[in-house]
């Protein structure tokens, strides 16, 4: 089983749902955690993970050999992320903007391009809090490309039965939250009732429905904000599956490091039942 | 001397665009004679890359000077690696027939 926490709006509690759900899970299961969120990666804050493994997250991009170049252009034609363009006999290279698919490689008629790799960030493996492995990605600061991370990272494991993979997505509704997706049977989408937290909730409604993946809600700070939110879950049909009551101690605590199922333990049994409800919506759809 | 503008509007008395890559025009001038052209800028419709997609249209014209509010990394290396200078009109500039003029008596910053 593979879910995958996601909200659009940052700061709705991904993490906080994710990793509790690791939490209450890992007596019943054998759970992997995921960060997905490699940008900012905070899981390792809740679930305490000791790395024992750690490897270069690499891309391969282009290296012009410029004895058998003609500066034909074909390469820069070819490129449809401007990562190279044409100086007079020269071709330039622009790393940070490669994003590693290889059409310049291909179509060279000179194969004057050998692929080098280039460092982009670091992915990591280690066991967290209550047996759980934690698995995460973590992009170099000023590198922009986050996608080639999150796909390597999910390909650190192979999907199995035998576990429940969570998959800490990041915040947004753009190409690395689809990476995140990709693939997975469940897609938990945390939101809050606020305008923001609306507005991006239905882009994320507009991404599971075009990748067929589906889905239902957690309600986090539920009592604050306006009626909206529940206006467009009608019309929309989704299953909620939790609502978490603003509260400010539990905001105290959580901002001081503390998972949610540490601050109310009674959210462990909340959480498994939710976690069965998802089972039965996987059961009952497709898969 | 052939100079290319970032500019708002297709026109020499259009004003000019304080962003390079992302600038709606590119405003191709003979800094002599003052004869223009203008072309969509490329760059403005890419997802990524809008800058160094403008400066390979800027290389390909065969501009001598380019003048824009400021350069990214990734043009400025380009138009470095080009031999194209790279002037900044600040706020001296409004429409992109000034920046021509400011130019010609060499009063707009070189950017480095």
């Amino acid at each position: 089983m593979q879910i995958a926490v996601a909200s659009g709006k940052g700061g709705t509690g991904k993490t906080t749902i994710a990793t509790s759900l690791a939490l209450s899970l890992a007596k019943l299961a054998k759970v992997r955690y995921f960060d997905c969120d490699v940008e900012a990666p905070n899981g390792h804050i809740f679930l305490k993970p000791v790395f024992d493994q750690i490897s270069p997250a690499v891309i391969l991009i282009p290296q012009i050999q410029p004895e058998k170049c003609t500066a034909c252009g074909h390469c820069v034609e070819v490129c449809q992320f401007h990562a190279l363009a044409k100086v007079g006999k020269t071709i330039l290279v622009f790393p940070q903007l490669c994003h590693g698919c290889g059409s310049c490689t291909w179509n060279c008629p000179e194969n004057a391009i050998i692929e080098v790799p280039n460092p982009i960030g670091t992915l990591e493996r280690g066991m967290a809090r209550e047996n759980i492995a934690f698995l995460r990605g973590q992009l170099t600061i000023s590198e922009p490309m986050a996608t080639p991370i999150i796909r390597q990272l999910k390909k650190m494991e192979q999907p199995s039965e035998e576990f429940v993979d969570i998959f800490d997505a990041p915040p947004g509704a753009s190409c690395s939250v689809v990476e995140t997706l990709q693939g997975v049977d469940f897609a938990l989408l945390v939101t809050e009732p606020t305008p923001f937290g609306l507005h991006d909730l239905k882009q994320m409604i507009g991404i599971v429905r075009d990748m067929n993946i589906p889905a239902g809600l957690v309600i986090n700070r539920d009592g604050i904000g306006d009626d909206s939110l529940e206006e467009l879950i009608q019309e929309e049909k989704l299953p909620i599956l939790l609502r978490v009551p603003f509260n400010r101690l539990l905001a105290e605590k959580l901002a001081a490091g503390q998972s949610l199922v540490d601050v109310m333990p009674e959210y462990r049994e909340v959480l498994v039942k939710l976690y069965q409800e998802i089972r039965e919506i996987v059961g009952g759809s497709d898969k | 001397m052939k100079l290319i503008i970032s500019a708002q509007n297709p026109t020499i008395e259009s004003p000019v665009d304080t962003r390079f890559g992302r600038s709606q025009w590119l405003i191709l001038v003979d800094a002599d004679t003052k004869q223009w052209k203008a072309f969509q800028n490329p760059g403005v419709s890419q997802s990524g890359g809008a800058g160094v997609a403008a400066a390979q249209f800027v290389v390909d014209q065969n501009a001598e000077v380019v003048i824009s509010g400021d350069f990214g990394p990734n043009a400025a290396r380009a138009f470095q690696s080009a031999k194209i200078e790279m002037r900044l009109f600040l706020k001296q500039a409004l429409t992109v027939e000034e920046a021509v003029d400011l130019y010609n008596s060499n009063k707009l910053l070189k950017f480095s």
